[in-house]
This record gives C-alpha cells, sequence and structure tokens, in this order.
C-alpha cells in the first residue's frame, strides 16, 4: 500500500511538473514577449514552436506509448492546416471574433485530420507488422499530391471546390464578385489572414497534455501499452488490438490536425510542400532524441531542435545532415552501458524504485 | 457475449459417455468441450482428433512428450489458431470463428509458456489489465476524468490488490513487472489472467524453472485458487509431481493424438504412456 501511494504520487509529480513547466514557460515567454526583449526571429518562432510542440507530443503517442512506426504525421498537419485555413477564411464575414474563428478553425482542422486517420487506419492497424510505415509514408506523399492540385474558392453562393489538373484555373472556380480564392492548387493558401496567436498556442499544448497524459493513465491507456509490450498476452486478456490502435492512431491524427491549423493560420502564404517527407522525419526526430513514450522530453526536444537551426542559420544546409549525426549518436548513447549507469546515478528515483520493485 | 455468459441461461449438453469427469461435477455443463479437434499446419497434423471434457471445478492435466502438441492445443483452445476440424464448446456455446478476446470473454484464460508480460507497466497495471473488460468507463471518462473513472479505478486498485495477495505479492504492486524474479513473473501472469474473471483457467507449464519448494506453495495454490474462485484450471506441466499431486483427471499427448485419459493412478500404471516416455522395452 505504501509503495503504491509513492507510486502514484510519483506519475502524478511527473504529469503536474509537466503542466507547471509548460505554464511557467509561457508566462515567461509572454512576459518577454510584451517587453520587447526578444528578438524578431524568435518572436516568429513562438507560434511554430507550439505546431511542433503539439506535433511531437501527439506522435509520440502513436510510436513512443503505441509503439507503431508513422512516418507521414506531417499529412495529417497537412489536412488540418488546409481545412482550418478554408475555414476560418470561409467565416471571415460571419464570425467576426479572431479567436472563436481560431478555435472553429483547430476543431476543423482536428475533425478533417482525425477522419484521414480513420481512413488509413481502417485497412493498415488490423496488419502485424510494419504496414502502418509504409503507408503513412505514402499518404504524406498523397496528402501533398492532392493539395497541390485543389483550387478551392468561397463566395456568398458558398466554398468552391476544383481539381487543377490540365488547363484548369482560378477562373474556371465560377466566384461571383464577391468572392475570394483561398486555394490556389501548387501557390498554396494565400492571403491568408494570420489569426493564430501565442495564447491559443498555449491553450492547444495545454489541451494535447491533458488529453494524451490522462489517456496514458486511464483503461484505454494501459491497453494501448499492453498492445505495444505484448500484442498476443494483450489478446489473452481479452482487449480489443485494432480497437485500441484506431484509438491512439486517430487521436494522435486529430492533435496533428488541430496543431497543422494552427501553423497555416499563423501564415499568410503556406505551400502543401512545406508538409512533405522531412516535415515527417523532423517531428520523428523530436520524439525519438526526446524519448520515446517520454512527453515532457519530446516538449523540450521540439523546442530546442526548432529555434536551434534558426539560431545557427549559417548551418542550415548542414541541418539535415547534423539531424542525422544527432540521431545515431543518441541510439548509440541509449545503448552505452556507462551512460546508462550515470543516468541511473542522475536519477535516484528511478534507480530507487527498481531496488523496491527486487524486495 | 459476456451477456450471454450468465449461468442461468447456459443450455445444458448431454455429457458424452467416454468423458473423465469428477463426481462433484456430474450434471452440469462441462466449462470445456473440445469434440475432434484438429489442426493442420501446411501438410503437418500437429493435432489430430483431440476430445476432452472439463468440469467445472476440475484440475486437469494435459501431459506428453516435448514436441507432442500441448500448447498447440492450448493455442487452438484460446483461438491463436483457427481449429481445421472439429468443435470446441465453452461454457455449452460453440465457439467457431470466435476470437482470442471473444473466446476469453467467455471465460477461457491463459498464462503463456515463454512469460508474456506487459514489461513496462507495472504488476498493479498488469493485473488491472486483465480486468480490462470489467472496468466499465470510456475514453472519454478516462481523458476527463469523470467521477466513473475516480470510482471504477479505485475499485479496480483494490481488486488487484486483493487478486495479488493470492500469491503475497500486494508489496510489489508498484515494481514494472519485467524487474521481477522469474518464479514472481509466473505467478504475475496467473493473477493476470484470474483477473479476466475466468470460468477456465489454463496454465502453460507454471512450475517450469521453479525449485521444489517454490513448486510444493504453487501446488497449494492452485487448489486454493480452484477452491476460492469455483473454477477449471487446465495445466501442462512436465513436473509430475505437481500433475500426479493435483490433477484429478490426465489427458496425455503423443505426436499430436491422445493415448491416454484417466486418473493419475491410471495413467501412471498404463503402458502406453510409459512407452510415450520412456520408449518401447527391447525384446529379448
Amino acid at each position: 500500500m505504501k509503495l503504491k501511494s509513492r507510486k502514484l504520487k510519483k506519475t502524478t509529480v511527473i504529469d503536474f511538473a509537466t503542466y507547471i513547466g509548460v505554464i511557467l514557460a509561457f508566462i515567461i515567454m509572454n512576459t518577454l514577449k510584451s517587453q520587447g526583449m526578444l528578438t524578431r526571429s524568435l518572436t516568429g518562432q513562438l507560434i511554430p514552436i507550439c505546431c511542433y510542440i503539439v506535433m511531437a507530443v501527439s506522435l509520440n503517442l502513436t510510436v513512443g506509448i503505441l509503439g507503431e512506426l508513422s512516418l507521414g504525421h506531417a499529412g495529417f498537419m497537412s489536412v488540418g492546416a488546409f481545412s482550418g485555413i478554408v475555414a476560418a477564411m470561409s467565416l471571415q464575414s460571419v464570425i467576426p471574433s479572431e479567436a472563436l474563428r481560431l478555435a472553429i478553425a483547430l476543431v476543423v482542422g482536428a475533425i478533417f485530420a482525425a477522419i484521414a486517420g480513420t481512413l488509413v487506419g481502417i485497412p493498415v492497424l488490423r496488419l502485424r507488422g510494419d504496414y502502418l510505415a509504409i503507408v503513412t509514408l505514402a499518404f504524406g506523399e498523397i496528402i501533398k499530391e492532392l493539395i497541390n492540385c485543389l483550387i478551392i474558392g468561397v463566395d456568398e453562393a458558398g466554398l468552391h471546390v476544383i481539381n487543377a489538373t490540365g488547363t484548369k484555373s482560378v477562373n474556371d472556380l465560377g466566384l461571383s464578385e464577391a468572392g475570394r480564392v483561398l486555394i490556389k492548387g501548387a501557390q498554396g493558401a494565400t492571403g491568408t489572414q494570420t489569426i493564430a496567436s501565442f495564447t491559443a498556442g498555449f491553450i492547444l499544448i495545454m489541451i494535447s497534455l491533458v488529453i494524451i497524459l490522462n489517456l496514458v493513465r486511464s483503461r484505454s491507456g494501459r491497453a494501448i501499452m499492453a498492445l505495444r509490450d505484448n500484442r498476443i498476452a494483450a489478446e489473452s486478456v481479452g482487449i480489443n488490438v485494432t480497437k485500441y490502435k484506431m484509438m491512439a492512431f486517430v487521436t494522435s491524427a486529430a492533435l496533428a490536425g488541430a496543431a497543422g491549423a494552427l501553423y497555416g493560420l499563423n501564415f499568410s502564404n503556406l505551400v502543401a510542400t512545406k508538409f512533405d517527407f522531412n516535415t515527417s522525419i523532423l517531428v520523428l526526430v523530436f520524439v525519438v532524441l526526446g524519448g520515446l513514450g517520454n512527453i515532457w522530453g519530446s516538449i523540450i526536444a521540439a523546442t530546442v531542435l526548432t529555434i536551434l537551426p534558426e539560431a545557427l542559420r549559417g548551418f542550415a544546409d548542414y541541418r539535415m545532415l547534423i539531424y542525422a549525426i544527432v540521431l545515431i549518436l543518441v541510439m548509440l548513447a541509449t545503448n552505452n552501458p556507462q551512460l546508462k549507469a550515470l543516468f541511473a546515478k542522475l536519477i535516484p528515483v528511478r534507480k530507487g524504485e527498481n531496488v523496491n520493485g527486487q524486495a | 457475449m459476456a451477456r450471454l455468459k450468465s449461468k442461468n441461461d447456459s443450455p445444458l449438453v448431454p455429457m458424452p459417455s467416454d468423458a473423465y469427469i469428477p463426481q462433484r461435477d456430474l450434471g452440469k455443463t462441462p466449462v470445456l468441450e473440445a469434440r475432434h479437434l484438429g489442426i493442420d499446419f501446411g501438410g503437418l497434423t500437429a493435432v489430430d482428433d483431440f476430445n476432452l471434457v472439463i468440469g467445472r471445478t476440475e484440475i486437469a492435466g494435459l501431459i506428453g512428450p516435448n514436441g507432442a502438441g500441448k500448447t498447440t492445443v492450448f493455442n487452438l483452445l484460446t483461438k491463436v489458431y483457427q481449429p481445421t476440424r472439429g468443435t470446441i464448446m465453452v461454457d455449452g456455446y460453440d465457439t467457431k470463428g470466435m476470437s482470442t478476446v471473444q473466446v476469453n470473454k467467455l471465460g477461457v484464460a491463459r498464462t503463456f509458456q515463454n512469460i508474456r508480460l506487459f514489461n513496462n507497466l507495472s504488476v498493479e497495471d498488469n493485473v488491472k489489465l486483465g480486468m480490462h473488460n470489467q472496468i466499465k468507463y470510456g475514453m472519454a471518462g478516462g481523458i476527463l476524468r469523470l467521477p466513473s473513472y475516480w470510482k471504477q479505478e479505485r475499485i479496480a486498485h483494490e481488486r488487484a490488490l486483493e487478486l495479488l495477495s493470492i500469491f503475497d505479492m500486494q508489496d510489489m504492486a508498484a515494481a514494472k513487472a519485467g524487474s521481477l524474479p522469474y518464479g514472481a513473473q509466473r505467478r504475475l501472469e496467473i493473477v493476470r489472467a484470474l483477473g479476466t474473471n475466468p470460468s477456465l483457467l489454463l496454465l502453460d507449464e507454471p512450475a517450469a524453472g521453479m525449485n521444489p519448494s517454490e513448486t510444493a506453495e504453487l501446488m497449494e495454490n492452485i487448489i486454493k485458487i480452484r477452491d476460492t474462485f469455483q473454477i477449471a484450471i487446465m495445466l501442462i506441466e512436465h513436473d509430475m509431481n505437481l500433475v500426479m499431486g493435483i490433477c484429478e483427471g490426465i489427458c496425455v499427448l503423443n505426436f499430436g493424438k491422445v493415448i491416454a485419459k484417466g486418473t493419475p493412478d491410471e495413467i501412471q500404471s498404463n503402458p502406453v504412456v510409459i512407452e510415450a516416455y520412456l520408449g518401447k522395452k527391447k525384446e529379448a
């Protein structure tokens, strides 16, 4: 009983430390921003950092907690970004409040990404093995190409959508005079009103954290982790494998969609090629560097690795090279017994837990 | 499936005359009945014409030389493999086409020969995962921490400690399952299986790797589990002291076929069994 109460305390302490850390970081950054003490490039980075944190945390649900490799997380971000932009822009005249429109855009982005996640998940998550990695990789590319040939406009009659193949262009939309073009095929979304705010990014991070941390500590989260640890044993105790895989994967996709919508509404111009394979890998790097299943690790990795390339602008060409090297180093380091022993010394709580467990 | 499981509407199936069943279980629906069960892997027949009936509170043993197909029988009964031939009735219900999950909900729980715990989760979480289908709150209840979450988790916590106390393991509840000593991992698998509220518990070599005193303790505990939960237990075991000591009915398998069935005394003196284990006597 004594041990149990200590353990409960430990997970709760980590969760609360994560929440408090994020809140403190937000307060500090917001104060610095309002005082004008941040460089311009860093101020511009605040919202993308929020988006990447949500991306990393949500991908951690699929990769770290469910244990399935997804290589198309940017695809869900893309779906969320463009559906969010269309939602926010087409409601511009109806809803004057920017905050409310942003909230609607995030929800719409999350819903569309969740639908995309369901469509990808239904066939693939029934299979065993690495099929999810292959299919999500293809999904990311397909979404990129698909949005590249979409032309979407809006007028008082509603949304106009055409497929920009062949000779079709913006003129074929059939918009009335008051109409506006939202997405222009390969040129992407242009003239988007940038309504994303740092506060919204912070709220989105907090919501994602609450969803993921509470999910992990609940019955469903236990089932998801059980699938990761041992699928056959999970089936033998009556856990529906496909259901819980879908639950984790769709939740992850929906959060990525919301992050995408926030990201999309932060730039007046956005092209679909922004969300390519490199972005997916970038987010995967955040997750691997932060530690699989380690939520606060993902947050820190996403923050550091988003700021770093900006800080080292001169080395931007070598960024992908450096990531590869860092990934290899991390893999080597985490398997190194001496380093493991060092970490065990640095984190006495974990070591103590194991000793108690043996007793 | 869970709705079907009510003990009252369970249809009575006439008992096959060749079945071995303890006196006290006669007249009740057998918890498990396998008829002409068989499976082929490609051209190889791993199990053939396997017939077995287990009474409601029976402790049954499944023995045989290595490679006889014992674990394959367990995998058939839990639908890890779908049988090529034959039927399996659990509690009087045909399990044709059912999945492992559905059979578990009907009341069949098992342990594994090569331990399969959720190694990165705590001992308590492992037991709670066994109780997964008894804990009733959904994804939203968990994320929003609705009152149902707190209530159900508290009940689950108490029940998990209660189940762990069968093997006196409640002090290990917070430890990682993967960090437990070997014997404790085997016991935890049994506790996790019990968490699913089974009516038939399948134990695949529960005493493997245990020393004689641990085995003796395990024997007591198996009987204790049967008496407390009033369930049937079927076990695969190579330790003959354990099998002969606690099993009421024994089934001997060799090359995928049942070669003998009966009480421990009958099995011990059965020349066919002795031949299967020790080989044929040389003709003088």
